[in-house]
């Protein structure tokens, strides 16, 4: 049967290790496939989980300064003294480098957990039953469907003489925001798109632009206020045709 | 691509200083895996301590183009193998031929490890055999590909991908168990 054939494959295209004609194959038999889509569900869970879980130990401050300390004073035992008087500077900067790093550490595990948490919201919707609750490929009857269901608004772009097709929508929760999700489609992949007021801190702080997550494209920017995701395993630049058309919308 | 972290090192960046610059912002990571494997904060400082010391050491014999960050695990590693609480941990892992992986069917199981908040998973990822949880960290949160696995825990990508898989069974069971314990009050 296909999906045996699949199955063991699983875990290998969610840890982006599957080559890509493999990968793209395994994910168009996706989207036909309900149970191996509750299997890809269940394994992405489990990984966000132990990811979630797994980073547990912080080092205390004394101990990066003691190691920081001795990398940082072999790596310049054969400097000249008279070199102090730009080290000591260069020192306080390494140090703050440190704090920086834990800063850069913590805004990247923030970051991560929101792609993991989008990824999710993405790949549940298309493994439900129902994939949208406003089925309609009108923007015109998609926007005014979430009047009253989401506390801002926004406009969604003109399609006609595009690849996309606009599937419908629903409300998502992310960091406890009502969220707009819409679904589009180009030929046989499905693209998420979320829009959020950029308001919750984590959100606020993240950078526009481009990333990779569970072998999933990503888009990400603000505008007037509202934050914008666009996310799916269709190509990047497909991801970027459609990011361009929201933007000229917005 | 962010989650994608390469530490191969160009033989340019290779000099003296850049030690320093290659290995402490590993250290975070590098501390949160200490303290998995000991399962111990002062262990795991001596543990990371060792690594850096070592590392520094050695670096002069770093080959240039190799992966740094693999590099580093497998010295932190190693100094664990061979402390008291690494010998004492390690387990023989059977038949670990990557040849044929498993598959059985799974049936979802997304409601019990929705189930299973943080301080569970915790517990049962400290409770595993130390190869289970390491191969798990290593690839979860450090993100790390197989190759890097590989080249970390010194064993071919087959044995990577058969003993991940054998790994993410452990864990399940052993939420499974945690959970279903919980509920009938065990």
């Amino acid at each position: 049967m296909a999906c045996d054939q699949w199955r063991g494959d699983l875990d290998r295209y969610l840890d982006g290790e599957l080559p890509a004609a493999e990968a793209a194959a395994l994910a168009a038999h996706l989207r036909t496939c309900a149970a191996c889509s509750g299997e890809v569900l269940e394994r992405v869970q489990l990984k966000r989980t132990v990811q979630m879980a797994g980073s547990r130990y912080t080092p205390s401050a004394e101990l990066r300064n003691r190691i920081a300390k001795k990398v940082g004073s072999k790596s310049k035992s054969g400097i000249a003294k008279g070199w102090r008087l730009i080290l000591v500077p260069a020192l306080v900067l390494v140090i703050a480098a440190f704090f920086l790093t834990g800063y850069i550490g913590q805004q990247r595990a923030a970051r991560h957990r929101i792609y993991s948490e989008l990824a999710d919201l993405h790949v549940s919707t298309l493994a439900s039953s129902t994939l949208v609750d406003v089925v309609s490929s009108d923007r015109h009857t998609v926007k005014p469907w979430f009047q009253g269901r989401i506390p801002f608004t926004f406009n969604l772009p003109e399609l006609a003489g595009s690849d996309f097709a606009l599937i419908g929508g629903r409300v998502a929760y992310l960091e406890q925001i009502p969220s707009a999700h819409l679904i589009y489609q180009i030929r046989k992949h499905y693209i998420s798109v979320f829009i959020l007021p950029d308001r919750a801190a984590e959100i606020k702080n993240l950078p526009s632009g481009t990333a990779d997550t569970l072998s999933f494209h990503m888009e990400t920017w603000t505008q007037n206020g509202l934050r914008y995701f666009v996310i799916g395993d269709a190509s990047e630049g497909d991801l970027q045709r459609l990011s361009k058309l929201l933007r000229d919308a917005g | 691509m962010w989650l994608v972290y390469s530490m191969r090192v160009s033989e340019q960046r290779l000099t003296a200083a850049s030690f320093e610059d290659l290995a402490m912002p590993l250290f975070d990571q590098l501390y949160n895996f200490a303290h998995w494997l000991t399962q111990d904060r002062a262990e795991a400082e001596d543990l990371v301590q060792e690594t850096y010391a070592k590392a520094l050491r050695g670096f002069s014999s770093f080959q240039a183009g190799t992966n740094f960050r693999a590099w580093m695990y497998r010295i932190l590693r190693n100094s664990f193998l061979s402390s008291r609480t690494g010998l004492k941990t390690m387990v023989v892992l059977d038949e670990e031929s990557g040849d044929s992986l498993p598959t059985e069917k799974v049936t979802p199981e997304v409601l019990f490890i929705e189930q299973a908040n943080r301080e569970i998973v915790q517990r049962a990822l400290a409770e595993l055999p130390v190869q289970f949880r390491e191969i798990l960290l290593l690839c979860e949160v450090e993100e790390m590909s197989y190759q890097e696995i590989s080249e970390t825990l010194a064993i071919p990508i087959g044995t990577v991908m058969s003993r991940l898989y054998r790994a993410r069974q452990a864990l399940r069971t052993a939420l499974r168990a945690k959970i279903e314990g919980g509920r009938y009050g065990m």
